[in-house]
This record gives structure tokens, sequence and C-alpha cells, in this order.
């Protein structure tokens, strides 16, 4: 009987997880049927023409690496010195509870709220207009939680034996955060960045008001320039324009495209930390 | 005449309300090696970390009475810890080594003090490994992961870590209790060549290591100390019934 309950177990086990591999392959092969169909050098190299139904998406993966890498600008700094302050500095239960659950409401907010509030404050009130860096400020807001946690995790996780040891031999708080805490830590902060930076290349919600614009025939020039991104360009071919038979296929193009740049970003990012954890493994 | 490095003055601490240490008066010999042994719990390692004030680092604890280092109170507010860190090394229990190269383990302690000066950095690291007696096995491999070594020889190199900056005192908080033998063989030599240029003062639970490699004993007791001296005398005819009931195992 005991046996027959395992078995049983264990099929639940494997086919769950046989489920969780067929549904994402699904997808990714679903998407990359469609979308190669369309995909070649031109379009990732050219602008859309004719109202969206030829020519390429470029003004849209340089606008989604731009906000990418601004957000990332803006959130990583901010919260790896959050995170910093939370392990090593905060005095007092009560203030770092209240600051925690400050941060996890904050990543409980839907992302169109965060886009309604970039849309006050940064594109109205500090008047950057609908551009990369209203944009950028509110993705990097929106993944501040996901940053925090994961860097607050990894500082967290050194060895208290290895500030013992940086202030037995007469380090300050300060040196030893930053020679010997944060270098240990890089591998959980890079992992953080990482979710990071995935999640702001695929958002779309918080830029709809203060980033993105539907159509632009050239580059971006300055932070201040609006900008196509990738995700809000399928939302535009799949509601907008008069000839879906040309612009769905497009719209698979990109995705494809937005797949495989936060692929790509993810990659690099992981490349980084192993080499971050090869070079100090303990 | 013998000079005194470390002189306690009815030092007393606590942990909030716990009582560790009660009244000490202690006065260590300078290059020389004093042991301090005691069953657990008995304040050893509280004293050894009075004498760094790494105990500055507990919440809720509190000190009395004086800690003189070469005659200065070491807790008075004018007291810079970092400077008296410096003067007061120390090696650790838990051999801990950072997530760095040999190299830059050893390098640490004089780069946070300011020194940039590539030349003089290598020619620190080579001296301090040489005489932690760790360099001919390391010469090779400065630049590799100070993990990739033994756990005796990641002590040694703990200890290289704690000379390079020339402390004038090294404590040591039960150096060999993770460690094989002969790797405690080789850091009980290493010690005994220390005590030349280093006040050293050793915790310690293992009796044997304590005769084979002190000069003085102290024996410390529920925040106590019991009996201070020799270490000869101590282990031969001591004074306390207590010292001698624990050195004769009927406790500890």
């Amino acid at each position: 009987m005991r046996r027959k309950k395992e078995l049983l177990g264990i099929l639940a086990i494997r086919l769950s997880v046989l489920f969780v591999l067929v549904s994402l392959f699904a997808v990714l092969i679903f998407i990359s049927l469609n979308g190669l169909k369309v995909l070649n050098i031109g379009f990732l190299l050219e602008p859309p023409k004719e109202g969206m139904t030829k020519g390429g998406i470029l003004p849209a993966i340089v606008g989604s690496l731009w906000l990418s890498v601004g957000s990332i600008c803006f959130a990583l700094p901010l919260g790896v010195l959050s995170a910093i302050y939370l392990a090593e500095y905060a005095k007092g239960r009560r203030l770092i509870r209240v600051i925690k659950v400050g941060i996890n409401a904050l990543a409980g907010v839907p992302s169109v709220v965060f886009g309604l509030f970039g849309l006050a404050v940064f594109v109205k009130f500090f008047g950057f207009g609908v551009s990369i860096l209203s944009g950028s400020l509110t993705l990097g807001i929106l993944i501040l939680p996901t940053i925090i946690r994961a860097s607050e995790e990894a500082v967290l996780a050194v060895p208290q034996d290895f500030r013992e040891a940086s202030f037995a031999l007469g380090a300050s708080k300060w040196l030893t955060v930053r020679r010997v805490v944060l270098p240990t830590a890089l591998p959980g902060i890079l992992t953080g960045a990482i979710l990071g930076i995935g999640r702001a290349a695929g958002e779309t919600a918080p830029i709809l008001f203060t980033a993105a614009t539907f159509y632009q025939r050239g580059l971006p020039h300055s932070i201040f320039d609006e900008v196509m991104t990738l995700p809000y360009h399928i939302y535009a071919l799949m509601t907008e324009g008069a000839s879906p038979k040309y612009q769905v296929p497009i719209a698979y193009g990109t995705a494809l495209v937005l797949l495989l740049l936060v692929l790509g970003i993810n990659l690099v990012a992981i490349i980084m930390r192993t080499r971050a954890r090869r070079a100090q493994k303990w | 005449m013998v000079k005194y490095k470390i002189v306690t003055k009815e030092l007393n601490f606590w942990y909030g309300e716990n009582h560790a240490l009660k009244d000490i008066d202690i006065s260590i010999p300078e290059n020389t090696v004093t042991a301090i042994m005691g069953p657990s719990g008995c304040g050893k390692s509280t004293l050894l970390r009075c004498f760094n004030r790494l105990n500055d680092l507990v919440d809720g604890t509190q000190v009395k009475g004086e800690v003189l280092l070469d005659g200065e109170d070491i807790y008075r507010d004018s007291m810079d810890v970092f400077l008296l860190r410096r003067r007061v090394g120390m090696v650790f229990q838990k051999v801990n080594p950072f997530p760095k190269t040999i190299f830059e383990n050893v390098a640490y302690g004089l780069r946070i003090h300011g020194c940039k000066d590539g030349a003089k950095l290598e020619d620190r690291v080579r001296e301090s490994l040489m005489d932690a007696a760790i360099w001919d096995e390391v010469k090779a491999s400065l630049h590799k992961s100070a993990f990739d070594l033994s756990g005796g020889q990641q002590q040694r190199l703990c200890i290289a870590r704690a000379i390079a900056i020339e402390p004038e005192v090294i404590l040591f908080d039960e150096p060999c209790s993770a460690l094989d033998p002969i790797s405690t063989a080789k850091i009980e030599k290493l010690i005994e060549e220390l005590k030349q240029k280093f006040t050293i003062v050793i915790v310690t639970h293992n009796m044997q290591q304590e005769a084979r490699v002190s000069d003085y004993t102290a024996f410390m007791l529920l925040g106590e100390l019991v009996e201070f001296g020799k270490t000869e005398k101590i282990f031969t005819a001591p004074k306390d019934k207590r010292t001698e009931n624990y050195l004769t195992g009927k406790f500890g």
C-alpha cells in the first residue's frame, strides 16, 4: 500500500514537470515557427514601413534596450544600497519590518499603476515628458523590490566570519562592506539584476504612458525622446492598423525578437555571475 | 624585569544580564605565549575579545574596569578602535580566509590601511607568508583562491594575514580546534616561533596543547580568573583546588 502511494507521488511529480516542460516548449516553438517566417537581417535593421505592414523593427529593439539599460542603471545602485542598509546598518526590528512591508507592497502593485504614477510624476511633475528617461525611472521603480530582495538575501548570506576577520584587521564597517561583503554577495546581486532586466524588457503597462510611442521613423537621439519598444509594438500591431494579414506575422516576429533579447540578456548576466562565483568559490 | 603588554584591572563584562567576566585582574608579559584555559562558557573567549574590543560588535554588552595595552586603557573614549585592532591581531577558531586569492588575503590588511605601493605589498605578503611557515607551499599559487588550500594551510594563511600588518599582539581563539593533528603540530610550532616578535594570547580547550605551547597559563571558571602563573607551576603544583580538579579531569 505504502509502495503504491509512493509510486503515485512520484508519478504526480513527473507529470507536473512534464506539463511544465511541454507548455514552455509549446510557447517557444509556437513563437519561433510563426516568428521565423518574417525574421531576417532586414527585419532587425530596418524601421517599419508603409503603415507597419512592411519593414523591420529596429527602433523597437533599440528602444527596449535603452529602457532596460536605463532602468537597471537606476534600480541597481539604489536597490543594492538599500539592501546594504537593511542588512548591515538598519537598527531596530520595527523599522526594518516597516521598510520590508513597504517593499513587498511595492512588489505587489499592478504594473499599470506604476505607469500612471510615472505619468503623473516623471512625465508631468518633473516635466521629462514621454521619454526614455521617464520610462526608465518608472521601470526602475517597478524592478526595485526584486533587486532589493535578491541583494539583501545575498548580503545576509555572507558568513559573519568574514566580517569578523575584516574588523579584527582594523577595517571600518564601510570598508568591510565594500571590500568583503559586497564582492562576496556579488553573484546573488547579479541574480537579482538578471530577474530585474528580464522583467523590465518585457513590461508593457508601465511604459504605455511614460515612454512608448506607436510609431517612430528614426532612432531616439537623447534620453528625452520617446521610443518604440518591442512589447508595445506587438500590442500596436495586433490592435491598430488596417491590414492584419501583414501585421500579425510581424507581431510574431517581434515577439520572437523580444524573447531572444530577454534570453540573451539573461545569458550574459548568467555568464557574469558564473565568472564572479568561480573567482571566489567558498 | 618582566614587561607587561596587556594588563586588566577589575575587568567586568556583561552580555545583557549575563555577567560573563567577573573582576578579572591579569597581567600578560610581553613576548611570551599566555594560554587561557577553562571549560566551555567560562568566559575565556570573551576575555580574549576584550583585548581587541571585538565584543563591541555584539549588541547589548557592557564593560567595566580597565584593559591596559602598554599602560593605556583601550576602553577610554578617545581610543581609536581601528588602530587598536591594527596593534592587536586575531586568528579565529573557525578558519576564515576571505573568498579572495591567497595574495589578496594577506594584502587585505595592508590595503585597508592605505598601502598602495605594489612592490611594498609584494614584499610584505612574502615576508608574512614566510613568517607563517606557508610560503613554500603557496609561492607558486599566490593568485589562486584561498579555498583551494587545506584547512591547516588556510589557518596558517589566516596567521599570515594577521601578521602582515605588523601587530604587537596576536590573539588566537582555539586556532586548532578544527584541524587534524599534523596541522595542529605545525601551528603549535609556529606559535613558538612567533613569540619572538609578538606577544601571544591563546585560548584553548586542549590541555596538552596548553602545556606544550604556553609560558604562562590562566585558568578560568564561571567568569572568574581562578589562577594565573607560569605554565609548569600551574600544571605541577596548582594552588587552587579547582584548578587541580580541572587538570586531573574531575570536571571540564
